[in-house]
């Protein structure tokens, strides 16, 4: 059982890590964190749903579905409520935070509307194939979503340290005003940053819909405040504290409810986060803000 | 003066004598009892679906009611959302700005825990059409319930699948952090203790948690005989759908919150083998039955599950005893309500104890290819 625990334990963690993902892609331009980001994560799981349920294309184009429909929300998002804030006069961070909050209440809305309140069943066609790897039963969707997350991790890593669109991103990150000098255009890469987080938001929400079965229009409430707990737990704006938080909240989660009780679940998964960031109040890996005792 | 209020008494005497002998004229017609009932239900948010029903069940039992005209109705439906606040506030503004005779709901167990104490002591009759847990009308004397407690129907769904099984280990998996699903678990786990049976492990889950694997592998690796499960639809639907996939086939025992015919909607196939016992089945061979289901499948379109039975049934009871009451009092009616006996209604005959709770006999049915049916 130990095994299949641990499959679960990292299944889930590699979920949560794409949600945080998102969330600290943001969180390294923009120095905000981005309320919304949980809502569209919740369109691209319904998208998915409507494509791979309801309309019975393949899955992959499910996916590029969800990919295409949070992207052009992440794109909206900076365009209508972001951009227009930025570098205003008396407009400081918090006045983002409170619009990306506004466009999360809209969009929760919008859901409930277009898609009613209930559980929607997410269907994928081998649902019920599974197949031995050593001792261990592992279901095919679930093998699929650790390799899908793991590309995406691997991938996105990549293109931030190898390629020249990453260089500028990282370089935006640093300091948005020397890497506009330096001939970046900032605003350009917001965009992209945006654009690429919500599409990871939409990639996770498919996931989401494989793994459980299930979505609702409130996935994106829970699962966003889960993502925010392991950005903080794994560092503000780091990519790798993001995954490596993610997946300890997965296993931790899990292994609560294998060996311990399962009614201490978030109790005790939370607990372990608090006690990790008493010790590292950054975040696992996190940078101490020039100034600060570590 | 005095010649002019002469001519106005006669005159009135005229015109009383008029109106008197036209409303005599027809046939001797009893002003209808008028009286304003409130209902909270769960319009919008998680369990709207109960809400739905079960205005719809009192909406379409208000019409009948009020075609009839012994008793004339007028409906107060307030939202609660599933919300202990919302559906005090929701009270509150029934019993004081609204002065409805009585209330029907709210849905949840949850929610009659405060809405009934603010009820009671403002002396109004409360019936709950849903709230299922323990100890509802034990809050006070104008505390009604036509809803079968879990407390009557688990053992029978229990003691049915244990007898047909032979079941001996059972695993329990229920939320706990509901009065409802709480309460359920408790006779479930008291029942199993009851029939001896090994109670391999107890696992426990949160509202609106959407991932069960861990719970359910654990349950998988002990090898149950069956799984009796206390959870409201929502959650009960993805349960089960996760349970079979993972390759978890043993019959599951419901509470009341799966017996929803949302639970086949959601969970489709792996819904096979659930086991639960209700008061209310829809293909029951009655004609009171029948005409009830085709006068609603008529205005909603849909088949009439429990939770519209159960508040058809209650406004009914509660306009019969309105009846017998003969004026829109709080006190009387209340009095009337508790004096109810053997009421042939849509669930069969249904009378109050002396703790106005629910006597009546469950049928216990299970999910096969899709469909709820008689559990032989």
């Amino acid at each position: 059982m130990f095994l299949e625990q641990l499959v679960n334990g990292v299944t889930l963690g590699s979920i949560y890590a794409m949600v945080a993902l998102g969330y600290t892609l943001v969180f390294g331009v923009l120095d905000i964190i981005n309320m919304a980001h949980g809502e569209i994560f919740m369109f691209g799981a319904f998208v998915g749903m409507l494509l791979a349920s309801k309309a019975g294309v393949p899955l992959p184009v499910a996916f590029l579905g969800a990919i295409a429909v949070t992207g052009a929300m992440g794109f909206l998002l900076e365009r209508l409520a972001l951009r227009p804030l930025r570098g205003r006069a008396g407009a400081s961070n918090l006045a983002s935070l409170i619009s990306t909050i506004g466009v999360s209440i809209l969009l929760e809305n919008v859901a409930h509307r277009l898609f009613g309140a209930g559980n929607h069943l997410f269907e994928t066609p081998f649902a019920e194939i599974r197949f031995p790897v050593g001792p261990v039963d592992v279901s095919l969707v679930q093998a699929l979503i650790l390799l899908i997350s793991l590309l995406l991790m691997a991938g996105l890593a990549l293109w931030l340290s190898r390629t020249r669109g990453g260089k500028a991103l990282r370089a935006t990150a640093e300091d948005i005003t020397t890497a506009g000098l330096l001939g970046i255009d900032t605003d350009r890469m917001i965009t992209v940053t945006v654009v690429i987080a919500s599409a990871m938001g939409g990639v996770a929400g498919v996931l989401v819909g494989m793994a459980f079965n299930y979505i609702n229009n409130q996935i994106g409430l829970s699962m966003g405040l889960k993502g925010l707990a392991i950005i903080i737990f794994g560092g503000m704006g780091s990519i790798y504290g993001a995954m490596a938080g993610g997946v300890i909240l997965g296993l931790s989660e899990t292994f609560v409810v294998a060996y311990g009780s399962s009614g201490y679940r978030d109790a005790i998964a939370f607990i372990i986060i608090i006690a990790v960031l008493l010790v590292r109040p950054q975040g696992l890996f996190g940078q101490a803000a020039p100034g600060t005792r570590t | 003066m005095k010649g002019r209020l002469k001519a106005l008494a006669a005159l009135s005497s005229v015109l009383f004598a008029l109106v008197f002998l036209g409303a005599e004229k027809p046939k001797p017609k009893v002003e209808p009892v008028k009286a304003r009932i409130g209902v909270i239900s769960i319009i919008t948010g998680q369990g709207a679906g109960y809400g739905e029903a079960i205005t719809n069940g009192i909406k379409l039992a208000r019409d009948e009611v009020n075609a009839k005209g012994e008793v004339s109705i007028d409906l107060k439906i307030e939202d609660s959302s599933a919300k202990q606040e919302q559906a005090l506030a929701a009270a509150q503004k029934l019993i004081h700005s609204e002065q409805v005779v009585a209330i029907i709901g709210p849905t949840l167990s949850n929610e009659m825990k405060v809405v009934g104490p603010e009820a009671n002591a403002s002396g109004v009759p409360i019936m709950g059409t849903s709230t299922t847990a323990k100890g509802i009308t034990q809050i006070g004397k104008y505390v009604f319930r036509n809803a079968l407690p879990e407390s009557q129907a688990i053992p029978a769904s229990i003691g049915k699948a244990v007898k047909k099984y032979g079941i001996r280990k059972v695993a329990l998996l229920y939320g706990n952090d509901d009065v409802f699903t709480k309460s359920g678990f408790d006779t479930m786990k008291e029942v199993s203790e009851t029939l001896k049976l090994e109670i391999l492990t107890i696992q426990e889950f949160q509202k609106g948690q959407a991932d069960y694997k861990a719970q359910l592998t654990k349950i998988a690796s002990l090898r149950p005989d069956a799984v009796f499960c206390s959870a409201l639809y929502e959650e009960g639907a993805v349960i089960l759908s996760q349970a079979r996939k993972m390759g978890i086939k043993v019959p599951f025992v419901g509470g009341n919150g799966f017996n929803s015919p949302k639970v086949i909607e959601i969970a489709r196939d792996a819904a096979d083998g659930l086991v639960v016992a209700t008061p209310w089945f829809v293909d029951r061979n009655d004609p009171k039955v029948k005409a009830f289901v085709a006068k609603y499948e008529k205005a909603y379109g849909k088949k009439p599950d429990q939770f519209a039975a159960q508040a058809y049934d209650a406004f009914h009871i509660m306009t019969n005893a309105l009846k017998a009451a003969g004026a829109a009092d709080r006190d009387r009616l209340r009095d009337a309500m508790a004096a109810t006996r053997n009421f042939d209604g849509v669930l069969g005959k249904f009378s109050f104890d002396a703790e106005r709770d629910v006597v009546m006999e469950p049928v216990v049915l299970i999910v096969q290819g899709g469909k709820f049916r008689i559990f032989q």
